[in-house]
């Protein structure tokens, strides 16, 4: 990854001519703003840096990042990208995409990217809302909600997505807050990082639709105490004063106070995202208060563009046929006089 | 249709159409491949279509399980599998059913009399035995107790009861083997490749096959064996081959032409998905097959692949095809280079699934979102869907346009001699990768070359030339998002002129038989053998008929004004409702055109395209 012949970048490199265009106070600008300033600590060169993205407000990103890039139809940046992938191994992939793109339209490329595990990293721009189509409920917006095409309240459960990436066998699943450029920019570059499907969820403000759909857990007021930031080989507490923690009761999460009630530091679980076992990060995904960020799961498995590539490989040195003439001279031939 | 040769002994014939019908298990596939390589081998031209139901094992012993396998053989040039059978060789009484009206009075039928049981009987809707009934009377009926003789020729091999009679699609092979005078040892040798570890196996089914030979010749089933003289062909290399594999090997000779490699994107569906079989055993050229999981994650992943650099296919059928569109679209709108194989079942939706139609052309002209032209071309034989699956690759490389090339289930199962050719003598395929150093200034994705109007090809990688791309409408020269109005239609015209002057690229139209005179009959992709057959052999009579038959349909040759003005009467043939006929109309409306269309699922019959032209010859 270290390579002497890759320029040193700033963030300004990989900022497009083009203006962006979302609405002023959009998360969008955060998460833009943390990938063009992850790019550069990646180790690669900028030409090698695909974006892909399908239809919705984030899937206008790949036109602001001075890569290469393609705004692809509604639900099909995973299908495309993956095309991209097995073409070329060399490129670092990239998938910008939104709640309704990823798990409504795009709902079955989603889940096969992530069973294929492809070395694709796909960030999941989750606002709660269609935005771009002015304001219709999603697959990730809640019951009861109140938007243009539900307006007595929405009577459609909503898809966890990361219950619905780890039940698809995702290898790595990451959640960040929208305003968060600190830690998005750590877990774009560990995402990159991880050879195999890297989803992160990102929790995006749309401040016309749906705003304030996470202030429950990003306001200033309560994060500390709403957000569990989780890391690898790290005990999961969290809370204004850093005295509460997870335990395992039963088959249940429980939140718990050190101190209190004879809990100490050493009884709160430490966090195992390397886990073969997804059982406790599907519990962590899915668990609401708090909310759990950080890489919930990041566990090392063969890809499946390496698989390809290898399969070639393998049947090239076994192959009858060394080149296409002697494939069309093989078997049943006969000769005409 | 067996022609005696009027030249040479009596028992020597001109061609001969024969039919293996049974229960889809009863190996009639194998029976009739056996039977039409062997003949290749002894120099006839051939043609073969495999005919099968869409269920895997329907119930045994009905008409709905009845496979068939027919080959047409002659020592003159064959372009069809043939209309009307001359021996039909009928492993069942369900399957004597179903093609029995395919055999005309006086022609031969085969019958395993063993199968002939009152279950049987009933079971394939006969209400008593029909080769007692006097319903056959006017065939030459061979009776053979097939399943007996079999079982009691290989009794000492040492197989069950049940894998003995898999053997006896081979005592019927023997049998037609000494009718027709064809050699046993090619599918001896078969066999013994074939079954290598499995001796018992190749014990029966030769023991069968000399079992079924010596029967016929013992019984001496004719006066005596027929001889089909050697067909006088063009000198080479020849090996049989069907549509969709020559389709899967025409891409793998354009990706070696064109110094990219093949990538394949494709959702299994019938009768598509042989060429998704064939790619996949031939990773060693390079070839990235993937299976998607939709038919829209095969395009979309073409797409990708393209956009990286990639020679990149999807090969689909008709529904297929109505999943691809949107993303035909975006390929329109980015100016990426894929090619998309339809080839082409009875519709619409789910239809029928293993028959033949011609019903896809306008849905491939035009069946997208918006003004989105695209180059469509058709494969009009087996051994020329190799060429055109080159071409289309061609065209999609060197003009940056999406190609959807249309064969059909006809020409895709059905089998024909191909000359073999080689990488060396296919025309050269310039693709429009650059690189910085072929830049003057500032790169703009969307700028183009004066003659072909083809943008260049710019790909992942490649270093100061990052851009990007999308569905949303460009703006001239750069690329970028635009929505001013006169942008817009400019850019519409744009990629309309791109299209069209593939034209200037393509050869012209030519015409088989009369080149001017009363009739033209007009045609398109995979019915060109059947129209060729009729139309040569009114001309040949002295009738002044042509025939011009389209492989390039969007653009059109230059000259079809031309040509479509030399004659009194223009009649269009179509496996469909009359969808070419509407272009034509739309395109050339100074010209009157008759229609004469089939939508049974099956083939033209010669017979019927003949008597039809005569019908419009005699009434001028």
């Amino acid at each position: 990854m270290t390579d002497s012949n890759i320029p040193m970048y700033t963030f300004k490199d990989f900022a497009s001519d083009q203006e962006v265009r979302w609405c002023p106070g959009c998360d969008d600008y955060v998460v833009l703003k943390s990938i063009q300033k992850a790019l550069p600590q990646m180790g690669r060169k900028k030409e090698d840096f695909v974006f892909i993205s399908g239809i919705g407000c984030s899937s206008r990103f790949p036109y602001y990042v001075a890569t290469y890039g393609m705004h692809g139809i509604h639900g099909r940046a995973a299908a495309i990208a993956t095309g991209v992938k097995l073409a070329n191994k060399n490129l670092s992939v990239w998938v910008a995409t939104g709640d309704g793109d990823s798990l409504a339209i795009g709902g079955n490329h989603f889940i096969h990217l992530i069973r294929r595990n492809i070395d694709i990293n796909l960030v999941l721009f989750n606002n709660e809302i269609y935005g771009l189509t002015k304001g219709q409920f999603s697959p990730t917006s809640l019951m009861g909600q109140k938007t243009k095409s539900s307006p007595f309240g929405n009577i459609q459960p909503p898809f966890h997505p990361g219950e619905l990436a780890i039940g698809s066998g995702s290898r790595f699943f990451a959640r960040v807050a929208g305003g968060n450029t600190k830690m998005q920019q750590s877990i774009f570059i560990d995402a990159e990082k991880f050879k195999g499907t890297a989803i992160v969820e990102v929790l995006q403000n749309c401040v016309i639709f749906n705003d304030g759909a996470f202030d429950k857990y990003t306001d200033r007021a309560v994060k500390d105490d709403a957000q569990l930031y989780v890391e690898h080989g790290k005990p999961m507490i969290f809370g204004k004063n850093s005295n509460k923690g997870l335990v395992l009761n039963g088959l249940k999460l429980e939140v718990v106070t050190i101190g209190e009630n004879g809990v100490e530091e050493k009884d709160i679980l430490v966090h195992d995202a390397h886990n073969p076992d997804s059982t406790l990060h599907l519990m962590l995904a899915k668990m609401h208060m708090p909310v759990v960020t950080g890489i919930i799961r990041a566990v090392k498995e063969k890809t499946y563009d390496e698989l390809c590539n290898e399969r070639i490989e393998e049947v090239k040195n076994n192959a009858k046929f060394k080149s296409v003439n002697e494939l069309f001279a093989s078997g049943e031939t006969y000769e005409v006089k | 249709m067996i022609q005696e040769n009027s030249s040479s002994d009596k028992n020597t014939l001109k061609n001969v159409v024969i039919r293996f019908v049974g229960d889809s298990g009863d190996g009639m596939q194998l029976t009739g491949t056996q039977f039409s390589t062997t003949s290749a081998l002894l120099g006839n031209d051939i043609a073969t279509f495999p005919n099968y139901p869409s269920e895997i094992r329907a119930p045994q012993g009905t008409v709905y399980g009845v496979s068939g396998f027919q080959v047409h053989i002659g020592e003159s040039a064959i372009y069809t599998p043939g209309d009307d059978v001359d021996v039909l060789v009928a492993m069942n009484p369900a399957a004597l059913k179903v093609n029995i009206n395919s055999v005309k009075a006086g022609k031969t039928i085969i019958v395993d009399t063993d199968s002939f049981t009152a279950k049987n009987i009933s079971k394939a809707g006969y209400d008593e035995n029909p080769l007692l009934s006097g319903d056959l009377d006017q065939y030459v009926v061979i009776e053979a107790p097939i399943t007996s003789l079999t079982r009691e020729a290989i009794k000492d091999v040492g197989l069950n009861k049940k894998a003995m009679d898999r053997s006896k699609n081979m005592f019927a092979l023997g049998m037609v083997y000494w009718m027709f005078t064809r050699p046993m040892e090619h599918t001896i040798d078969f066999f013994k490749k074939k079954f290598k570890s499995k001796p018992l196996v190749i014990e029966a089914n030769i023991k069968t096959l000399k079992a079924g030979y010596n029967f016929a010749q013992t019984l001496e089933l004719m006066p005596s064996p027929l001889v089909i003289l050697p067909a006088k062909m063009k000198p080479g290399t020849y090996r049989i081959i069907n549509g969709n594999t020559a389709t899967a090997w025409g891409f793998l000779a354009a990706a070696e032409k064109s110094g990219l490699d093949l990538y394949l994107g494709s959702y299994p569906i019938t009768p598509a998905t042989d060429i998704l079989h064939e790619l996949v055993k031939h990773l060693q050229f390079g070839v990235k097959a993937f299976q998607a999981e939709d038919e829209i994650a095969g395009i979309s992943s073409t797409i990708g692949a393209s956009f990286a650099g990639k020679l990149a296919i999807t090969t689909t059928s008709g529904p297929g095809l109505a999943l691809k569109g949107e993303a035909l679209g975006l390929a329109v709108m980015t100016e990426l280079p894929i090619v998309v194989v339809n080839v082409q079942r009875g519709g619409p939706s789910t239809g029928l699934p293993t028959k033949t139609e011609q019903s896809d052309l306008m849905q491939a002209l035009y069946g997208r979102n918006g003004e989105s032209p695209a180059i469509v071309i058709a494969a009009s034989t087996p051994e020329n869907c190799f060429d055109f699956a080159f071409e289309a690759s061609k065209l999609a490389l060197e003009h940056m346009t999406p190609v959807i090339l249309l064969t059909d289930g006809y020409i895709a199962n059905g089998s024909a001699p191909w000359k073999i050719k080689t990488v060396e003598e296919m025309p050269n395929i310039s693709h429009r990768q650059v690189s910085a150093k072929d830049i003057d200034g500032e790169f703009e994705p969307y700028a183009r070359d004066a003659e072909t109007l083809a943008r260049s090809w710019a790909i992942p990688g490649t270093e100061g030339l990052e851009h990007r791309i999308g569905g949303l409408e460009k703006a001239i020269d750069t690329g970028n998002v635009s929505m001013d109005p006169l942008n817009h239609e400019e850019m519409t015209k744009i990629r309309q002129a791109k299209v069209d002057k593939v034209a200037d690229f393509i050869p012209n139209l030519k015409v088989e038989g009369a080149q001017e005179g009363e009739l033209l009959v007009v045609g398109w992709g995979g019915t060109f053998g059947s129209m060729f057959t009729a139309v040569n052999s009114m001309f040949e009579d002295g009738k002044r008929i042509g025939l011009a038959h389209f492989n390039y349909i969007n653009p059109m040759p230059k000259n079809v004004a031309d040509i479509f003005s030399k004659y009194k009467k223009i009649i269009v043939c179509e496996l469909n409702n009359g969808q070419f006929h509407t272009v034509l109309n739309a395109k050339y409306p100074q010209f009157d055109y008759m229609k004469y269309n089939k939508i049974q699922g099956l083939p033209f019959s010669v017979l019927d395209l003949i008597n039809k032209f005569n019908q419009i010859l005699d009434n001028k």
